[in-house]
């Protein structure tokens, strides 16, 4: 998902960086909140405040309001396009 | 390792979200429906709907529904047995009782390895389907056709084709 939208707004997929996140310990380190997690520029695409850190499945809101695994396309092209150079 | 279709399943006795205990023998179902899920895995909270669909669409024709949740609580607290009655009563219209599986062994027995995982047993509590509800956890419309045809054909006496799916979700969170 996250290829396609770079692909779509003109930006390079190559520059994705996979980060496994497979202990409590880099959990909190990462103040990471579940996953999949999706930083762009350090920024969260959906992003979560308060939210506790661990291993735990991540649940996304759809703008229809469905849950789901992964983030809405829209959010994710929204917000790459907010860390694109103007 | 996964129960193999047309074993019976292993029998269990668990405490539910309603104060009560349920298990496979003592019943008279026509078919019995046993799923894992668990509070905060995405994708069995995608299927719920059409899981609790299913099994108001079957109640009549004798089908028993189970959910089981064996998430470790201490590592992912919100899939405790506390949380899981507050999640029943807060959305008030659960057609089926929500098991806690805290020692994880009934899943180990059955196999189960993801929320959602599915398993149809007849009537003499052998297993005749397990696996996804449907192909997409993210289109509601598929509306949990392939737990629906297994069903169909365990109520007509006929074997369900395919008899076994890959399980879509996250992996049950076992104990460190």
């Amino acid at each position: 998902m996250l290829r396609e939208a770079m692909d779509e707004e003109g930006m390079d997929p190559a520059r994705i960086e996979v980060r496994e996140v497979d202990t409590d310990e880099s959990a909190e380190r990462e103040v990471f909140v579940g996953s999949p997690t999706i930083r762009i520029d350090g920024a969260d695409v959906q992003p979560l405040e308060g939210a506790p850190t661990g291993l735990a499945c991540r649940v996304y809101r759809r703008r229809d309001g469905r849950t789901s695994p992964l983030p809405d396309p829209e959010d994710l092209r929204d917000a790459l396009r907010a860390a694109a150079p103007s | 390792m996964a129960i193999p279709i047309g074993e019976r399943a292993p029998d269990f006795e668990l405490p539910a979200t309603n104060g009560r205990r349920y298990g496979l023998a003592a019943d008279d179902a026509s078919a019995t429906l046993v799923y894992w899920t668990c509070n905060h895995c995405p994708y069995a909270l995608a299927w719920h709907d059409r899981m609790l669909d299913v099994a108001r669409d079957y109640a009549e024709r004798g089908v028993r529904v189970l959910a089981i949740s064996s998430n470790d609580a201490e590592s992912y607290p919100a899939d405790s047995f506390e949380a899981m009655a507050d999640r029943v009563e807060r959305d008030g219209d659960w057609p089926h009782p929500y098991l806690y599986d805290e020692s994880q062994q009934v899943a180990r027995d059955w196999g189960a390895e993801r929320t959602p995982h599915v398993y149809v047993l007849d009537s003499d509590l052998i297993l005749r389907y397990c696996g996804a509800p449907d192909a997409d956890y993210d289109d509601p419309s598929q509306g949990a056709a392939w737990l629906r045809a297994a069903l169909d054909a365990v109520l007509e006496g006929r074997e369900p084709e395919p008899a076994e799916t890959e399980a879509v979700g996250c992996t049950i969170k076992w104990r460190r």
